[in-house]
Formats: structure tokens, C-alpha cells, sequence
């Protein structure tokens, strides 16, 4: 979102928006076309093209002016144009008791989750709408907010969304109207600094963990811009993508990033890099001190384990539940802690991977997030993760001190009370 | 010192008056700043400065699509800045503003200014600045400190 503003002309509205502008549609559209067409003049935008789905980030309590925008939309009849998800909101409602938000808050979350239901979006309350049985197709336009729904549709699905947020989104959904601008556009979708990780350790690879902290460095290098990561195995998952750009758009601003021979649009460097583009060589080394930067902890006693930042897939839950398979339960002393949405928790439930999370003391969390609401005991003051995007905003969100690992470190040390490191995985060289 | 005038443009109208209060580090709104308009991220420099009533100048902002509520949340609470002074637009922000006139009629003014007037307005210190943001044009003005000759 970085067009330049200056004396650029309004977009040229169709028939149709303008007609959505007059009040055809709704005192609602006409206000919520009114904000798109607000937008569309700041980004530059020659005129404003039509999406497919939405993804709605409105629906997480920040306090009364998101209430009251989204009770005021209710009120003037709002109806969603496009099949549209919700994000994560501030309580798990199928948990009351988990969040500990006080009285007031909790009537407001629930009035505001509420309303975006009564819009006609789908209860859905997940970070992670692509891990949902209806995925956008490659090349479609679509309106997504939260930054790492926004980063995986661009990247690993290939579908064509800028980076909004919060009143965009909904706006959107309910006109079915976004400006043509930012990502939706072939000449931003260009990349614009490189990492090169032929140097990093296959081993290190292969964990999550790692994708988490490479993002990060991603995030920095890049800044808004789009990075390319070259010299990654063709055996990269989906899960290790969405860590990589979680983190990326959390340090950054990241919207879109390619892997060379992975993501759709990068079959070669050449189909992505943008001209002069400088390479960043990346080794072991950037990776630990990365991790060394994020782990604020002072203590090597453990509190709690956050795990599903964004929120847990099937895949993760079914490595989770091997690792725990057959060894003893959490230590006492540990809580733990396992965010995902409803839909992938009712899968893993139906594939047997929940019980044995549940058994070793974890508990489950849905609809929400750990590092947003008001969930972790009180006292607790030391968290693992293995999350890049959770480790860079618990301290400040939450006043946590936080340690990131490997899931194999996180459930070795949620096991033993403290921290234990795998000292192999992080070694230069194996 | 005389007055000093910058000429910018407009991201969202409105007019303001506060102290100058320059980022050294882009931020994010939301996780970046509390209720009250202090900084809490734990990584930004200037961590535990308050933007409540502040010009506050950052060349870019940063961060999660969430920054247009929390922004919209503290002007209808009267802790946001007075005005936001930026070298390129950003989304994000306007939006929180627009809402917020749409909603309350309190407006926030946005204004971009491009690198070397940025710069210039970086070297002014601390005292009051006076942003007006027109409807495509926009003036920041103030009397730049001795003690920071720009």
C-alpha cells in the first residue's frame, strides 16, 4: 500500500457503484462504498474491481469504536455481497471459562462477534481461513484482513488480496468492491530483496520453528516489500510457510513472498524477481541469533506452552500427538496451551489427535488466540513457543517473557519444568 | 526562530495543534501502543512515550491490519495523537481516522510529507506544531526550537 497520493484523479466508479453510492443497495452499502471509495483515493487506485470471498478481522474486540461501527452497519440493514469468513474474536465461545476477560469486556466481545454474524459472515473465528475446505482459487480477487490470511492467500494459494484491515474488510464484504491497487496488481506482486538459504542446515529446515524465525529476518530485510527465498527443499509444508509468513508480516510488513519451485508464481527466480533485486545470504547463524533475539526469557523454569499462533492445523495437532505418544504427561507446574479454530480442532478430534494433547494436560483453545485475550493463568511469567509471530507479540501484548524453540523442544521442556534445548538442531552444521 | 511552514498532502482532513513528538522506529498501533497511548512494544526505542495530543511523525507505519480499530478506539477515547505526519500513505491509518469522523465527527488529521521536508520537520524538536490538512493539501506548521536548529 505504498502508491504515491499525490494529485492523483478519484477512481472512475462503474455504474453500478455509483448507483451503491446513491443508496440502491442500502444506506449501509452506500456507507461502506463510500469508505472503499475513501481508500481508493489514498492508494492511487484508477477504479475498483469485484472480489470473490472476504475475511473479516473486524470481529476481535479493541474497544467501543469497533462496536460501535459494526453495530452501526447492523443497524442500517448490512448484508455480506460475497461468501465471507470471521477471524479470530476476542472470547472462545464454545470455552467460556478459559478467557478471563473482565464483565464488560466480555458483553462487548460477544455483542460485537454478534454483529458480524448478524451481517451474514460465517461463524468461522479462525486466524487460518485457508486451513477451511474452501480455499480462493489462484489469480482470483479477494478482500482479506489479518496479516497472515493476507500473506498465505497471496503467496501460497496464488490469490490476489492488499493488505486490509479492520472496517475495510467488512466494507468490502458487504460492497463486494476493493480498490484496484496494491497486490491486486501484477507490478507489486514483484520481489524485491532475496535470501538465499542454501546455507542453512536441511535438518534445521525441516522444523517449524525455523520458519518462524526465518520469516522474522524476512520481515526486517523485506519491510513492506515482497521477499524471495531461494535454495529451500521441495519438501517444505504448508504449515512451515504459514510460520514463514506469519512472522514476515508481524516484523514487516509482508503481504505476499514467493518460494522458488513452491509457490504458485515462482517457478523460477527469474518469473518473480524484480530488476537489480539484492540477495541476503542466510546460514544457521542468522537463524539462533534470531531466536536468541526473540527468547526474552531470564529464567529457565517454565510456566506454559503456547502453541497454534496462527492457529493449529490437523497436520500440526497429528505431530503433536505423536510426540506425546507413549511419554509422561506435562510437568505440574506447566499449563499448556493449544489454539486452533473449530473446524480443524472437530477434524483432529475425529482423527484421534486431540485426546492425547488433552491427556498430557494441554488445553484447547478455539475462536480466539493466547496472546490476544486474557487466557494464560494468572502468575504465569515464562512461555514457550514455537511460534515466530506469537514470541515477537506476547511481551508487549500480554507481559510474558518468552522462549521459542522446536515443538520437540517446547513438549520437552512443558515435560521436565524447564527449558531444554536441542543444542544439535541449532549447531552450524550436522 | 520564525515560523516555519511544510507543504504535504492530504491522507485525512482536519486540523490539529500539538507538541512534536518524532519516531525513531516505524510502530504498530495495535500491539504497539496501549488504551492510553503509550508505546508498550517492547522492541520500539522509545517505548513507554505517550502519543496522547502529540504530532507524532513516523516515516512509515508497521505491523497488524488491527492498527485501524485501536487508532479509531483512542480518538473516540481521546487518547490518539493530535495528528499523524507520515512520508508515504498508509491504509491502515487512514482508515481508523475516517471511521472515526464517520462515527464521532472527530478528525484526526493525516498528512504526508515528502523525504526532505520530512527530514526538515525531524530537525524542529519538541514545541508545538500545528497540522492542517485540507481537503488534497496539507500545511504543518510550528516554530522550530533554537536547541534543534533544522
Amino acid at each position: 500500500m505504498a502508491e504515491p497520493a499525490r494529485r492523483v484523479p478519484p477512481p472512475e466508479l462503474s455504474e453500478e457503484d455509483t448507483a451503491m453510492l446513491a443508496g440502491d443497495a442500502g444506506e449501509a452499502a452506500a456507507l461502506c462504498l463510500r469508505l472503499v471509495v475513501a481508500l481508493a483515493r489514498v492508494l492511487g487506485a484508477r477504479r475498483l474491481i469485484s472480489v470473490d470471498s472476504a475475511h473479516v478481522d473486524g470481529c476481535l474486540y479493541h474497544g467501543m469504536a469497533g462496536l460501535d461501527f459494526a453495530e452501526r452497519l447492523v443497524g442500517l440493514g448490512a448484508r455480506v455481497a460475497v461468501p465471507t469468513t470471521l477471524n479470530v474474536g476476542s472470547l472462545d465461545l464454545l470455552h467460556p471459562g478459559l478467557v478471563r476477560a473482565d464483565a464488560g469486556t466480555t458483553t462487548n466481545a460477544r455483542r460485537l462477534m454478534a454483529a458480524y454474524t448478524a451481517m451474514g459472515c460465517t461463524p468461522t473465528w479462525t486466524c487460518a481461513p485457508y486451513q477451511l475446505t474452501h480455499r480462493p482459487e489462484f489469480g482470483r480477487h479477494i478482500a482479506w484482513a489479518e496479516s497472515n490470511a493476507i500473506v498465505f492467500a497471496n503467496s501460497v494459494l496464488g490469490a490476489r488480496t492488499d493488505r486490509y484491515g479492520d472496517f475495510l474488510d467488512i466494507s468490502a464484504a458487504i460492497t463486494g468492491r476493493v480498490p484496484y491497487a496494491g497486490l491486486h496488481l501484477d507490478r507489486n506482486r514483484r520481489a524485491t530483496v532475496r535470501l538465499d538459504c542454501a546455507a542453512v542446515p536441511r535438518a534445521l529446515l525441516r522444523e517449524d520453528v525455523a520458519w518462524g524465525l526465518l520469516g522474522h529476518l524476512a520481515g526486517q530485510t523485506a519491510g513492506s516489500g515482497v521477499p524471495v527465498l531461494t535454495g529451500i527443499p521441495d519438501d517444505v509444508t504448508e504449515d512451515q510457510l504459514k510460520a514463514f509468513g506469519a512472522a514476515a508480516a508481524s516484523s514487516g510488513g509482508v503481504g505476499l513472498f514467493h518460494v522458488v519451485g513452491i509457490t504458485p508464481e515462482a517457478s523460477t527466480l527469474d518469473a518473480v524477481a524484480g530488476p537489480g533485486i539484492e540477495t541476503v545470504h542466510v546460514g544457521a547463524d542468522r537463524i539462533r541469533a534470531i531466536r536468541d533475539r526473540l527468547s526474552t526469557a531470564r529464567s529457565s523454569r517454565l510456566d506454559a506452552l503456547c502453541l497454534g499462533t496462527p492457529h493449529f492445523s490437523v497436520s500440526e495437532f497429528e505431530r503433536l500427538s505423536r510426540l506425546l505418544a507413549d511419554g509422561p504427561g506435562f510437568h505440574p507446574a506447566v499449563r499448556a496451551y493449544v489454539a486452533t479454530s473449530r473446524a480443524v480442532l472437530d477434524e483432529a478430534e475425529r482423527r484421534g489427535f486431540a485426546e492425547p494433547v488433552r491427556r498430557a494436560g494441554a488445553d484447547i483453545v478455539v475462536d480466539t488466540c493466547t496472546y490476544i485475550t486474557p487466557i494464560l493463568a494468572p502468575g504465569v511469567r515464562t512461555v514457550m513457543t514455537s511460534s515466530g509471530k506469537w514470541a515477537w507479540y506476547a511481551p508487549g501484548n500480554i507481559g510474558v517473557d518468552v522462549v521459542v524453540g522446536s515443538m520437540a523442544e517446547c513438549v520437552a521442556s512443558a515435560r521436565a519444568g524447564v527449558i531444554v534445548r536441542d543444542e544439535e538442531l541449532w549447531a552450524k552444521q550436522h | 526562530m520564525g515560523e516555519a511552514a511544510l507543504t504535504g498532502t492530504t491522507l485525512h482532513p482536519g486540523e490539529a495543534t500539538g507538541e512534536l513528538l518524532v519516531l525513531r522506529a516505524p510502530l504498530s498501533f495495535w500491539g504497539g501502543t496501549g488504551e492510553d497511548g503509550t508505546i508498550v512494544d517492547e522492541h520500539h526505542p522509545q517505548r513507554g512515550a505517550r502519543l496522547t495530543g502529540k504530532v507524532v511523525a513516523m516515516p512509515t507505519a508497521r505491523g497488524s491490519s488491527s492498527s485501524s480499530s485501536v487508532l479509531a478506539e483512542q480518538i473516540r477515547a481521546g487518547t490518539a495523537p493530535a495528528a499523524l505526519v507520515l512520508t508515504e500513505p498508509d491504509a491502515i491509518l487512514m482508515l481508523g481516522a475516517w471511521v472515526s469522523a464517520e462515527l464521532y465527527g472527530r478528525r484526526l488529521p493525516i498528512v504526508t510529507l515528502a523525504l526532505p521536508g520530512y527530514r526538515a520537520l525531524c530537525g524542529w524538536g519538541s514545541g508545538p506544531v500545528t497540522v492542517v490538512a485540507g481537503p488534497e493539501e496539507a500545511v504543518v506548521s510550528g516554530a522550530p526550537s533554537p536547541r534543534h536548529p533544522g
